[in-house]
């Protein structure tokens, strides 16, 4: 004997159509609507620039607009896993930078780009490690424990190098150099890398075991531990992640601009958060998608072509950026109060 | 004896002494201070100038704390009203004047005071999480300090202004005076006024102080405007040692220089109990060991890789599970495999509610 | 229907003793689960039901005695272990993860794969058929907290049947469940015993219990009172064995109960149909000057809910109220300190003590809050205070700048006490004052109420201890299951009949 349990009983024909098919909708993927609002707000974004701008819209612009941002893609999907279990990485910039000067040493030192580029994924992931374990092990903040991270990277970026190094390593500068090109879009290796990146992320949030604890742990630690998911190796490894990424990021914007560069990425990680929270990932954690976060980028890229389309001064996209942060935080609070007062 | 070592300020103000008498032995000129002109020099005294703007900003940052908030945006406010009062002072006919720095010592302070309320404003009252609303301005802030400044580093030459920085009175830097003076407005605020208790009970038990009548928005929006005004006169006085507005430098990674200067004090983070004199200790720490590392011959650029050690330091001898294992290693009897209080189950941070 | 007593039972504490410092939470108790059995654990506040559950689900170890599960011996070092075990556990706050889906809340940690990948198809017919063998039809790609409660239960109750479990422990599930909502629940723990497995049911709804259980077994201060069939033991005896008889020591305070109370004049407070949706039914209350009203029912009853809703300390969604005759609002419990109304929160850990201040600090923070920040008490005024209240209510050790959090609870209740007396108010709620406390300080206090009520303050106690409730009040009014259900005059009423009219009594029983 089936009880029939669906929280909105189907009254008779009239409601079988399309509000039945929105209420399923709904209560299936609710979760999607901040990132379909990232999605709305780019096409704004790109609508209004095509109006005020004729050649916005155009192939090279559009393709520019991924490349130019490829390593914010990257930083922008690791802290994605970071801030789905509820935590923050504030270490990605400079763990960037660190990478980056450190590959471009190495390679004017003559060592191949095939030994350079694992030594840079393993620093990245070295403190990521590290931030990882005093989450996890003690208890620390993450954002205490990320802002060490910051610290250390930070220095040890001006210990390799306290100028810029130029990269002349032929393998790296293929990376940025070479182009495919296809009607007026183009795509450089670096951007297949940082799609790449997309892709597995996606993958492994969506169909591993890794990926579904990661979001349970957002959702309610305490009920994910209950549940004997494997808690405390999950947190652990999301930091791991975000380093890596920030390794890759690495990678990314050294073949970009050729060369390495200690200052590099100062206050990148705060670019990468609001790239993240404005692609619909909700801070608090358990909500959001990495598709989201890219989205989240292109929308952070968009504003600063269009401001120096405008002519402007760069600072605006900041500012912009702020207060568009500020916009989604709001209505997101205001979706999250409503929900606790159903319950 | 046991009075002294317990009391909570010992071990700060132990390491603060260590790191004197260590860099005295390496170096004796350290604690060597001479008159000339009516005017202390010394290294000591170098270190109470440099350590001003750090003093404000850690100053407004221990009371933001307590009230369990964080601000984030210090930086940002510094960077915005070193580059008010220098755009005033820059489009003045006299930039000399007196009357054009007390102008612009209004304004610039006035804009961080609005600031600091727009942050409380966003805790207090919408209840954003504190991290994220100062993450807003912290973002936002220094392209407004940008575009204030049109981008560029606007320089000036005003001599009262400059003095705020560089001038001395009755012996002693004028910044130091500043900050003492500031220190000595909080400490007064919170201790001979119900201000401090009140803050504390908010931050320990923010339900029970609920139900005790106090009134916790006013408290916390307080807080943030403290720290807010704080950070203005932080950022006047940046602004008046390098006698310009550099909106990318000024107060850049301040906040987090501030929140490990409470945290070496002795303030939790998690709020409550706070104490202003355990925050100057932290903040003379920070700058004797940034003069150390300067000593040493390290590259300044390299010197967060120390502060990084040190708070990793820190919070690792902070933490619940080092204080567990000692208490494991210690302890006759054989820890228990789930050995915790009661209501504290095993492997969880959190509490499992079972009915009793 | 119990199970048959030749079928071995599936889990047995034998001897169970746990220690925490300072306290005997469990001594030398014994459970016996039998499959095929719904078998309820009732006992009050402190009985030590949470601390046995804990223990067999490998949250606490154990100081003492023998756990057997399935006829074999076993040690539960964490929770995963208990669970390995095959016993499964829902809780008050249905621990999944709320952000994802129903079916795969289901399949968690179980899911199916291909080579690491989950192949969600499979995971959600999987979770759609355990849905079904418990008589659920939910769309399985719904995100649970689309869903009540009630629907939430039921997901976790089918990802225990996941884990194949032979032992389910509910926890307070009805707390926040409707009428139909409970009868659906019941229909699927019937299913599951059917089915052979065994059930431990936690709830303080009497009505709840005995509809549903086999078998029941009373805790009281940590010890073990005895197991019962359900259909052989009337619930008059089963309150009583909860309750218990305590030694009277407190006779002379008897006259306290027999005071004339002058009703002529307005009431203090008259609170007309407060109430809120979910929490608490409609309900009345006014108390006069001078007078003790009790509120009297089981854990659960609606008391803590009544009186929170007359402080502010929560919003009520219906009523009006009243003081001395004109209508005021509380919403808030600033509101209710103007009105000069206080509050002491049965919850003295963490919504009344401020543990890391002093005890005069926190003795002084209610007159400081209505004072202000700006307006410090001075130093004299506020020491003359504190040592007032320490030598009147006997505060333990009486040093004003002891940390708060150090004292004993019953200390701690007396600095509480302190904070709203030194407010001066005109009505004092007290609920629960003298819980988990000493004998001492128990007398200390109710001697206090006595005296304060002599002198004209009004007063509403909560108390689970329903002889101090009918020593010291004039009116008592009980509650059921979170509604008014009557009003007894304390000075006519003996314990047991307070007993019975909690058990059976006024409006709604169920005979």
């Amino acid at each position: 004997m089936t009880t029939d349990m669906q929280t909105r009983p189907t009254a008779p024909g009239a409601e079988r159509g399309i509000v039945a098919r929105y209420n399923t909708f709904m209560s299936r993927r609710s979760s999607l609507m901040p990132t379909l609002a990232a999605v709305a707000i780019l096409i704004i974004l790109l609508v209004a620039a095509q109006v005020r701008f004729d050649r916005f819209l155009s192939p090279g612009n559009l393709s520019a607009l991924l490349l130019d941002n490829a390593y914010l893609v990257v930083l922008a999907v690791g802290m994605t896993f970071v801030i789905l279990t509820g935590g923050i990485d504030l270490s990605v910039g400079s763990v960037m930078a660190f990478t980056g000067i450190l590959s471009a040493s190495l390679l004017s030192q003559q060592l191949p780009a095939i030994i350079v580029i694992p030594v840079m994924l393993l620093g990245g992931a070295a403190i990521g490690l590290m931030i990882g374990v005093l989450v996890q092990y003690f208890n620390v903040q993450p954002f205490i424990a990320s802002l060490a991270g910051l610290f250390l990277a930070r220095g040890l970026a001006f210990v390799v190098s306290l100028s810029s190094i130029r990269v002349e390593d032929p393998a790296v500068l293929w990376l940025q150099r070479t182009r495919f090109a296809f009607g007026g879009w183009y795509i450089t290796p670096t951007g297949l890398i940082a799609l790449a990146v997309v892709a597995i992320a996606f993958y492994v949030l969506h169909w591993t075991r890794f990926g579904r604890t990661v979001y349970a742990i957002g959702g309610s630690e305490q009920s994910a531990r209950l549940m004997g998911l494997k808690v405390a190796r999950t947190k652990i490894l999301v930091y791991v992640i975000s380093g890596v990424c920030g390794g890759v990021a690495g990678l990314l914007l050294t073949a970009y601009s050729g060369a390495g560069y200690p200052r590099n990425g100062i206050g990148t990680e705060l670019d990468a958060i609001a790239a993240v929270v404005i692609g619909g990932t909700l801070l608090a954690g358990g909500t959001g998608y990495v598709l989201g976060s890219l989205v989240g980028v292109l929308v952070y890229g968009t504003i600063k072509k269009l401001i120096s389309f405008m002519g402007a001064e760069q600072s605006w996209t900041q500012i912009i950026i702020g207060f568009l942060l500020l916009v989604f935080i709001v209505v997101q609070r205001v979706i999250v109060t409503r929900s606790q007062r159903r319950t | 004896m046991k009075k002294v070592l317990r009391h909570r300020l010992f071990w700060p103000i132990a390491a603060l002494v260590t790191l004197i008498v260590v860099n005295t032995i390496v170096r004796p000129q350290f604690i060597v201070v001479s008159v000339r002109d009516g005017q202390l020099y010394g290294v000591l005294i170098d270190i109470l100038r440099t350590s001003a703007p750090l003093m404000l900003v850690a100053l407004g940052m221990t009371v933001v704390i307590a009230t369990r908030g964080i601000d984030l945006s210090v930086g940002a406010i510094m960077a915005v009203s070193g580059a008010v009062a220098l755009t005033i002072i820059d489009a003045s006919s006299d930039p000399g004047s007196i009357g054009t720095v007390l102008l612009a010592l209004v304004v610039a302070l006035g804009v961080s005071l609005a600031l600091g309320a727009w942050n409380g404003l966003l805790v207090s009252v919408a209840g954003i999480q504190p991290i994220i609303a100062t993450l807003v301005l912290m973002l936002a802030g220094r392209g407004v300090a940008l575009l204030i400044t049109d981008g560029f580093i606007t320089t000036v030459n005003s001599a009262p202004y400059s003095f705020i920085a560089t001038g001395y009175l009755l012996f002693l830097p004028v910044a130091f005076l500043i900050a003492l003076a500031a220190i000595v407005v909080v400490a007064l605020a919170e201790r001979r006024t119900a201000l401090g208790v009140l803050t504390e009970a908010v931050g320990i038990n923010p339900q029970a102080s609920r139900l005790a009548g106090v009134r916790s928005r006013g408290i916390v929006f307080g807080a943030y405007l403290a720290s807010g005004l704080l950070a203005g006169i932080a950022g006047v006085l940046y602004s008046a040692n390098i006698r310009a507005a550099d909106a990318n430098a000024a107060g850049q990674f301040i906040e987090l220089y501030a929140i490990l200067a409470v945290v070496l004090g002795g303030t939790s983070l998690m709020g409550g109990k706070f104490t202003i004199a355990g925050t100057v200790v932290g903040v003379l720490i920070i700058q004797t060991l940034d003069k150390t590392i300067l000593f040493l011959g390290v590259p300044p650029a390299q010197s967060p890789v120390f502060f990084a050690v040190v708070v990793i330091v820190v919070v690792v001898l902070q933490s619940p599970r080092l204080h567990k294992w000692i208490r494991d290693l210690t302890s006759k009897r054989a820890p228990r495999a789930n050995d915790s209080q009661p209501g504290t189950p095993v492997g969880t941070q959190n509490k499992v509610e079972v009915a009793s | 229907m119990p199970a048959d007593t030749e079928v071995p039972p599936v889990v047995e504490m034998t001897g169970v003793t746990i220690r925490f410092p300072g306290v005997l939470a469990l001594d030398d108790v014994a459970l016996t689960l039998r499959p095929g059995e719904v078998h309820s654990l009732m006992g009050e506040n402190g009985a030590g039901k949470s601390t046995l559950i804990k223990a067999l689900t490998g949250v606490y170890s154990i100081d003492a005695g023998t756990i057997r599960v399935a006829g074999a011996d076993r040690v539960f070092e964490t929770t995963a272990d208990a669970q390995a075990a095959g016993i499964s556990t829902v809780y008050q706050e249905v621990n999944l993860a709320p952000n994802l889906s129903v079916g795969e809340n289901v399949m968690l940690g179980q899911e199916i794969r291909r080579a690491g990948t989950i192949d969600w198809k499979a995971v959600h017919r999987a979770a759609a058929e355990h849905l079904e063998n418990l008589g659920q039809d939910i769309d399985t790609r719904s995100i649970l907290s689309s869903h009540s409660i009630a629907v939430q239960q039921l997901v976790a109750i089918s990802r225990a049947m996941v884990l194949d479990a032979k032992v389910l422990i509910l926890d307070e599930p009805t707390s926040s469940l409707d009428r139909h909502e409970v009868e659906q629940l019941f229909t699927v723990i019937r299913t599951l015993r059917d089915r052979g497995v065994a059930i431990l049911f936690v709830s303080h709804f009497l009505d709840q219990v005995y509809e549903i259980s086999d078998r029941i077994t009373v805790l009281r201060n940590g010890r073990l009172v005895g197991e019962y069939l359900a259909r052989d033991l009337p619930r008059g005896q089963l309150v009583t064995k909860m309750i218990g008889r305590e030694l009277d020591e407190l006779a002379a305070l008897a006259t306290v109960s027999e005071r004339i109370i002058d009703r002529t004049g307005a009431p203090v407070l008259k609170a007309t149909n407060v109430g809120r949706r979910g929490v608490l039914e409609p309900a009345d209350l006014d108390v006069y000057p001078g007078e003790v009203v009790g509120l009297a029912g089981l854990l659960g009853s609606g008391r803590t809910e009544l009186v929170r809703l007359l402080y502010g300390a929560d919003r009520a969604d219906s009523g009006q109220i009243e003081m001395k005759g004109e209508p005021v609002k509380v919403t808030t419990p600033r509101h209710a300190i103007e009105n000069r109304i206080a509050f002491s929160s049965e919850n003295r850990r963490e919504e009344g003590i401020i543990a890391d201040l002093t005890v005069g600090e926190n003795i002084v923070l209610g007159i400081q809050a209505r004072r202000g920040a700006l307006h410090k008490i001075p130093r004299g005024e506020q020491d003359a205070i504190v040592s007032e209240y320490i030598a009147a209510l006997g505060v333990r050790p009486a040093d004003p700048n002891q940390l708060a959090g150090n004292l004993s609870g019953g200390n701690q209740q007396k600095v509480l006490l302190g904070r709203w007396l030194a407010t001066a108010p005109e009505l004092i709620v007290l609920d629960e004052p003298t819980r988990g406390i000493d004998v001492g300080a128990k007398a200390d206090i109710q001697r206090k109420v006595a005296e304060l009520s002599a002198q004209g303050l009004a007063v509403i106690f909560i108390s689970s201890e329903l002889e101090e409730v009918l020593r010291l009040a004039q009116r008592v009014v009980v509650m059921r299951d979170r509604r008014r259900i009557g009003e007894l005059d304390s000075s006519r009423t003996d314990l047991d009949g307070l007993i019975d009219y909690i058990a059976d009594g006024g409006e709604g029983n169920a005979a």
